[in-house]
């Protein structure tokens, strides 16, 4: 007799799993020290157009041209990106990237050039 | 004529977006991969003149698919023109990089795989072994006789300071006919002219231009493993990443002893198409 507990148990803990993965659970590992880093162009005007040239070559083809998510890509006008993710978050994750879901690291771009992109992205919950 | 075709290709490749963001090596790995989905096609040339041979123009074109995040596919097509000689395909190459490590560290490493068919090829993507001026000296008829069916390995690791990029290359061949494992090297550092981004869209900013060195060289092989018989090159280079995903590459590179070709001029252009398999999908995105 085949007991089902285990298994649906098993399913259970897989599809919790599942929805971690898929809903920022990116956050979770971000390290404190980055997760407090400051933005050293915060909400300037220049950063923010810099931003905007810099999310249209690099980012607009997965993420939308508003950055309202394609397919699968997720919107970056969300509240785990607007609110939830500080500025120093949104770096870890350009440099790290999500590799496992398909997000390439950014690192290749300097820090000031991640910096104004950030500018740009928090910049979106205004419009 | 030729000024207004010049001017019309430049204001055509103005209105585009720009995307590639290509590190400015001719034979070093950088450990960064392709972008998921993206394919990039390049092609890179090389003229130069062995002390006892003719002038030649090595070609590949090579096609560069982002498979996974941690896992780019490259296929190449080689040729070559010599002067007073002959024009002929010299074969091809498939490699894959796998990137095992699956976040930014400061240093990364890539692990590269390559299988190789060719003959008489002049294209120096890599030096190994004692790869020397004279091989390139032979006329081709000879040159071509001798096909290479070669596994090539590659340990690439790179990292990402302040803006530079440092990149170095381990290499190890083997001929897969009975000849012994050969060993190369290859590094370089480049950092783009301006890190921040221009507020205002532009074509000549700073940014859109890398700098830097790079050298390479063999290192023998398992049975005179070090820098003798060896050839060795270093230069300057630079790149443009051009609006319309293009980047434009050049680096003159000078041989550091007898054994090497005294002058290299390698010049290359590379265009990336964003998410290949996405046109075939209808909308693109």
């Amino acid at each position: 007799m085949v007991r089902p507990w285990p298994a649906l148990l098993l399913l259970m803990l897989s599809a919790a799993l599942l929805f971690a993965t898929s809903d920022g659970a990116w956050l979770a590992k971000v390290p404190p020290d980055d997760h407090k880093k400051t933005n050293p162009y915060q909400s300037q005007p220049d950063a923010i157009a810099a931003g905007r040239n810099i999310f249209e070559e690099h980012c607009s083809k997965c993420h939308g041209q508003n950055a309202e998510g394609v397919k699968k890509r997720p919107s970056l006008r969300s509240a785990r990106i607007q609110q939830q993710a500080t500025e120093g978050d949104l770096h870890w994750l350009l440099v790290n990237g999500s590799m496992k879901k398909g997000m390439p690291p950014w690192a290749k771009l300097p820090d000031p050039q991640l910096w104004q992109l950030i500018t740009y992205l928090k910049s979106l919950h205004e419009q | 004529m030729r000024l207004i075709a010049f001017l019309s290709i430049t204001f055509l490749v103005a209105a585009l977006p720009a995307a590639a963001q290509e590190r400015p090596y001719f034979v070093t790995y950088s450990h960064e991969m392709e972008e998921p989905g993206n394919l990039d096609i390049e092609i890179f040339n090389v003229v130069g003149k062995p002390p006892e041979g003719n002038r030649f123009l090595g070609s590949n074109i090579e096609f560069e698919y982002g498979v996974k995040t941690w896992w780019t596919s490259e296929f190449y097509l080689d040729g070559q023109s010599t002067a007073n000689d002959s024009t002929i395909f010299t074969g091809f190459r498939w490699e894959n990089r796998f990137r095992p490590l699956l976040r930014e560290h400061w240093i990364n490493p890539v692990l590269y795989v390559e299988f190789e068919n060719t003959g008489a090829d002049k294209a120096l993507r890599e030096v190994v072994g004692h790869d020397g001026a004279a091989d390139f000296a032979e006329p081709n008829g000879e040159a071509r006789r001798e096909k290479e069916h070669e596994m090539e390995l590659k340990l690439i690791l790179g990292s990402n300071y302040h803006g530079w990029n440092i990149s170095e290359n381990v290499i190890a061949t083997k001929n897969l006919s009975n000849e012994p494992w050969e060993f190369g090297y290859a590094w370089g550092i480049s950092r783009p002219l301006k890190l921040a981004a221009s507020a205002h869209k532009c074509v000549f900013c700073p940014e859109r231009f890398q700098a830097g060195l790079e050298m390479y060289g063999g290192l023998g092989d398992r049975y005179s493993f070090g820098l003798n018989q060896t050839s060795q090159y270093v230069g300057p280079t630079v790149n443009w990443s051009a609006p319309g995903n293009m980047t434009l590459s050049f680096s003159p590179q000078f041989g550091l002893n007898d054994y090497s070709i005294p002058r290299l001029y390698r010049f290359g252009i590379a265009y990336e198409i964003e998410q290949f398999l996405g046109i075939f999908q209808g909308k693109g995105n």
